[in-house]
């Protein structure tokens, strides 16, 4: 179940969310996070760590690398989240049950 | 687009209600619910267990178990069936915690109510009650359940929070 408290916490600090733009215009590695920014690699990394705790950041090995990229699902989540449980959850069983309906016409 | 399908209304502290108009005879909708919820329940967010859920499963009958079924055989409980009274309405307990944890003390009720309108048209009414079995964190928790969709009072919140932290 995803937190969103825990990602909007994530996101309610100015280097955090720097990152996290950042990301989202492209996948990045630590190091070129690190570039442009007046904070060290090892604070990078960091804020990388509470991202990703919070689903908002996924990372892959590359090699000895490794490369951040925006999760999607996180963000998927967080705004199911928003909308609110049932509204989804209804929303969501509506479409379901009116394809089964328009499929028994058909067939 | 979903205000205008999924409507709210009362005003009891303790439930959430949610009605939906489902272009779909009543069987078929109480089938859609009950038999086939894993191909439409948001297993991706609303699940509990550790394991990526696959389904999400009723055991059709009083007592009958309610939970998901993981990828790796795992299953978890989310509660259990009430009532069942095909195809017209159906009472599940709920009880997973507000740190998504089973507890099967917990029993919120979640009554569905399936009412044909035409051959073609149900409409459903879904009632979340016993809220205040979450105590404190009841406010909370309804807040998830019914609209947590408000987004301008979010960001703003989320823009002050923002704010406080990035002031030095």
């Amino acid at each position: 179940m995803v937190n969103a408290e825990r990602a909007l916490d994530a996101l309610g600090d100015r280097t955090r969310r720097r990152i996290f733009v950042r990301l989202r215009n492209r996948p990045c590695y630590a190091g070129e996070l690190a570039q442009g920014m007046r904070v060290t690699r090892s604070a990078v990394s960091q804020h990388l760590q509470v991202l990703r705790a919070a689903g908002l950041v996924a990372v892959r090995a590359e090699g000895t690398r490794r490369l951040y990229q925006v999760d999607t699902r996180g963000i998927e989540n967080l705004r199911r989240w928003l909308d609110g449980f049932w509204s989804e959850t209804l929303s969501a069983f509506k479409e379901a049950a009116e394809r089964a309906a328009s499929k028994a016409r058909k067939s | 687009m979903m205000a205008d399908q999924i409507m709210s209304s009362g005003f009891d502290p303790n439930s959430v209600r949610k009605t939906v108009n489902v272009e779909a005879p009543q069987n078929v909708a109480w089938q859609v619910f009950t038999e086939q919820m894993g191909t439409w329940w948001p297993l991706a967010m609303y699940k509990i267990g550790k394991a990526n859920a696959v389904d999400a499963i009723i055991e059709p009958r009083i007592g009958g178990r309610w939970y998901e079924r993981g990828e790796d055989g795992s299953t978890c409980d989310w509660g259990s069936v009430l009532a069942w009274e095909p195809h017209s309405r159906l009472v599940l307990s709920w009880d997973i915690t507000a740190d998504w944890q089973y507890d099967p003390a917990l029993q919120t009720e979640i009554e569905v109510r399936f009412i044909a309108e035409g051959a073609s048209r149900t409409r459903v009414e879904l009632e979340h009650r016993r809220l205040d079995r979450y105590g404190e964190r009841g406010d909370e928790m309804r807040t998830i359940f019914d609209k947590t969709g408000d987004w301008g009072r979010l960001l703003a919140a989320f823009a002050q929070r923002a704010a406080a932290l990035a002031r030095p």
